[in-house]
């Protein structure tokens, strides 16, 4: 019987046997439909990607104020429009391991502080040119320039020369650091025909899709680039188009109607509604985001570390993740790393607990209310989420009052300014790049106040050391220290929940970002 | 006869650039409440102070604000609304496809709505008190009291998820083909059409069966002429003031009030541009969207004005 179905599935992959009739065998044979769909989509993937079409994808997270120039993206469209046209230095493959792309080869000095990047021959740019060391140089300097609004700014601060010579890049750092290659798959760092310096905004790089149309706010579409270097593994449909539908409802209905072919950022509420509908297939996965509440460790009462206990062992964490994420997501241990990142290890699970809490809480010797200030864009649900931590909290005599804060200057008057507020991480590539970003006493993103001398010995420690096994416990070391002293409080980690209509296929999970870390409409192809 | 109605006229529009210079103070006063600045919010939760400093210096945001506000005004005056802060783009070339989507859009939907208000209203009228009656004012009045959102997403249930007759979204875009630009619009455009119906009919069933009190329409009904007659010669036209008023308020309202619908259909015109760059703090643009929209509305009252004067012989001698 399989094997019959099996040949049915080759024939509908070689595009003789249309898929509503495989349905039809397969459900004649008692085959249910989920399983025969994934017969069918393993059959498809043998049978290799199929070129042709166009592919579309409704997406959130574009505004009219959008801009082509790598440097400015911010948002969830820029950065996948970005991994179509656009082509990286590296990339992190959805194993975690690095892809060299543009680069052919990275190598460091015994010191991580020096760093080569050896340029792949024969890529060619959009407009005709090959790429040179030049242009990958020219392109990190513009990025790490200190006058620059590059959102790369930060970690490209730590380059302190950077010198093309024939075929190689040669980069020099102010401190030793073995991430190096990790921070240059940052999706800011396009390669760009000298840098960009000339029109940051020309949407020229090397990437399979040549940018096409670029309608701010509304649409951008891409055509294959003829001339791309791996036109086997990425540009498969003839054209992609990113539509820009902000509104959660108009984006799923979009997807129902068939006007587009994938959707991110579908709401935990109506996941399991969207599941239902035919075709549709829920992509959901793990990554590197949380959802968080931060506590300034350097602001009374918050400068307590039993008050910060008491308010994390006061928190229910799964009834958080039950009821605000609906289960797509994870639990958080207080320190901002998980199994995503590649040299995570695992710790004891801090568990809701009353007792204890009302224990650290009495020891501490504060009294009366918490202020808490929350707002719905700090993340979705965060009211809710504030809410049930009150609720939780009151069991353990521990009263929380809710300040709910306007969206609008939510970051700039509330966030990284008030002692206690809801806030959320995207995450990084890298422990070290997470810890850098927020935890470093030096970091301008320090949002929880967390300045320890010792711990920031630790980092760099950490960041210079290229034995893995001893970073493995440097960083385990350091999350225990966050974990127990710090000011955060991190219920949950929150899962990317994409969905994609019943043609597309090639898909695969990436932890690191949603829509396959943004290389969905790149990747993925239309079946015939 | 025709110099009081010129002198009218130019006292009216006279009186709508003085309104506009006046509203241009209060959206320029407004736009500086706002919270925060562009620079924070272009940055958002990645700002930097150095990047901070250096976007606020070149964006020009350390002058003083009636310093900006003149250099603004000479600016509008010259047909120069400035450049975007956010993305750099020249706000009046960004503007012009969106106001162009945003009037197609209300023109056919004032196509459909104000005929067939019109019509229904003078029915109403026809067979007042009737089943008839009842029925347009029910069906009108239950789409008005539904909020614009709902009325949207019931649309999109039907037509686009479960009959698939029209796409969801409405993404518009240049050298679109007419039919398929029709296609698109079709959602949204009903939706506005449901929105404002309600009002222009009432208004018009309103203000016809005012008339209908006067003495000289129940000399016409005993003069023998049919119901419709009486309505279409003796009481429309002069009720046909307060109509245009009605008329010309619920068309500034498709061109200004289509925030949730443009949102909701996904429809590249004014309210989205507007709202995405509200939350940007982009305040060159939410001034020059602000200034629009008020002369529309200005524009469109003034038209109103010397329609009812005209139509209306007594508005044009003053007691």
């Amino acid at each position: 019987m399989s094997n019959e179905l099996e040949f049915l599935s080759r024939r509908v992959a070689a595009g003789k046997l249309s898929r509503r009739d495989f349905l039809g065998r397969a459900a004649a044979l008692g085959i249910a439909a989920p399983f025969a769909n994934s017969l069918l989509s393993s059959a498809a993937r043998a049978a290799g990607p199929v070129k042709g079409g166009t592919l579309k994808a409704g997406l959130v997270g574009g505004e009219s104020t959008n801009s082509l120039d790598p440097a400015l993206m911010m948002t969830q469209v820029p950065f996948a429009f970005g991994k179509c046209w656009g082509e990286m230095i590296v990339e992190l493959s959805p194993d975690g391991k690095l892809e060299n792309r543009i680069a052919e080869e990275i190598g460091s000095s015994d010191d991580a502080k020096t760093w080569t990047l050896k340029i792949r021959d024969g890529v060619e740019f959009h407009n005709g040119k090959t790429v040179t060391a030049e242009d990958v140089a020219a392109t990190l300097e513009r990025h790490s320039d200190e006058k620059s609004k590059s959102g790369a700014l930060g970690y490209m601060k730590g380059i302190a020369t950077i010198k093309a010579s024939g075929k190689e890049v040669v980069l020099t750092l102010k401190e030793a650091n073995a991430d190096l290659p990790y921070l240059l798959s940052d999706y800011h760092l396009i390669v760009q025909p000298n840098g960009g310096k000339d029109k940051p905004d020309a949407g020229i790089s090397a990437g399979p899709y040549v940018v096409k149309t670029n309608e701010p706010g509304v649409r951008h579409g891409g055509e294959r680039f003829a001339n791309y270097w791996q036109g086997d593994k990425m540009g498969h449909a003839d054209q992609i188009e990113v539509i820009v539908i902000n509104d959660a409802t108009a984006r799923t209905a979009a997807l129902q109607g068939g006007q587009v072919n994938m959707i991110n950022r579908v709401e935990p509420k109506i996941v399991d509604l969207i599941k239902r509908v035919p075709g549709v297939t829920i992509r959901n996965h793990a990554g590197p985001g949380h959802y968080v509440f931060i506590m300034h460790c350097n602001t009374a009462p918050f400068d307590n570390n039993d008050l910060r206990m008491a308010l994390k062992l006061a928190i229910d964490r799964e009834e958080m993740l039950n009821k605000v994420l609906r289960g797509y997501g994870s639990l958080g241990n207080d320190f901002p790393i998980n199994s995503s990142y590649p040299l995570f290890t695992e710790i004891e699970q801090r568990k809701y607990d009353p007792d204890k809490a009302k224990f650290h809480y009495k020891k501490s010797g504060h009294d009366g209310t918490v202020l808490l200030r929350t707002s719905d864009v700090a993340f979705p649900g965060a009211v809710d989420a504030s809410q049930l931590f009150q609720q939780s909290a009151a069991k353990a005599g521990i009263k929380i009052e809710l300040k709910r804060e306007p969206g609008d200057g939510y970051w700039n008057e509330v966030w990284n300014k008030q002692p206690f507020c809801a806030s959320y991480w995207g995450g990084r590539s890298t422990q070290d790049q997470m810890y850098s970003t927020a935890y470093l006493s030096t970091a301008d993103w320090n949002d929880t106040r967390f300045k320890r001398p010792d711990f920031d010995k630790m980092v760099l420690a950490a960041r210079a050391e290229l034995d893995e096994a001893k970073r493995k416990q440097m960083y385990h070391d350091m999350a225990v220290m966050v974990r127990d002293e710090g000011g955060l409080i991190l219920p949950m980690f929150n899962q990317f929940i994409d969905a994609t209509g019943a043609k597309v296929d090639g898909w695969v999970d990436d932890p690191h970002q949603e829509l396959m870390n943004g290389y969905a409409l790149a990747k993925c192809w239309l079946q015939a | 006869m025709s110099s009081p109605i010129l002198k009218l006229i130019a006292q009216r529009i006279a009186l709508g650039i003085l309104l506009l210079l006046a509203i241009s103070v209060l959206i320029f006063a407004g736009t500086q409440i706002l919270p925060g600045d562009v620079a924070q919010a272009i940055l958002g939760q990645s700002a930097t102070p150095e990047s901070l400093a250096n976007l606020r210096e070149q964006l020009g945001l350390n002058d003083p604000a009636y310093i900006r506000y003149f250099h603004w005004l000479g600016g509008v005056l010259t047909g120069d609304l400035g450049t975007a802060m956010s993305s750099g783009q020249d706000i009046a070339t960004s503007i012009k496809g969106r106001l162009w989507n945003t009037l197609f859009l209300a023109f056919w939907a004032a196509v459909v709505a104000v005929p067939l208000a019109i019509i229904l209203g003078l029915i109403a009228v026809r067979y007042r008190n009737g089943w008839v009656d009842k029925l347009i004012s029910g069906l009108a009045l239950a789409s008005t009291s539904f909020p614009e959102f709902f009325i949207g997403y019931l649309l999109v249930y039907f037509f686009a998820v479960k009959w698939q007759i029209f796409p969801a979204i409405s993404t518009v875009y240049d050298g679109m083909p007419f039919g398929e630009r029709m296609q698109a619009i079709a959602l949204p455009a009903t939706a506005l059409t449901l929105v404002v119906l309600a009002h222009m009919m009432r208004m018009t069933r309103a203000a016809i069966l005012n008339v209908m009190q006067s003495a000289y329409v129940e000399t016409a009904e005993l003069k023998g002429l049919s119901a419709f007659a009486v309505i279409r010669k003796h009481a429309f036209p002069n009720a046909i003031a307060p109509i245009i008023n009605v008329v010309m308020l619920n068309l500034a309202y498709l061109i200004v009030g289509v925030v949730v619908v443009e949102v909701i259909f996904v429809y590249p015109g004014m309210g989205q541009y507007l709202v995405d760059h509200v939350t940007k703090r982009d305040v060159p643009v939410v001034q020059a969207v602000g200034l629009i929209f008020a002369a529309v509305y200005i524009s469109l009252n003034i038209i109103a004005d010397i329609a009812a004067i005209v139509a209306n012989p007594r508005l044009r001698h003053p007691k």
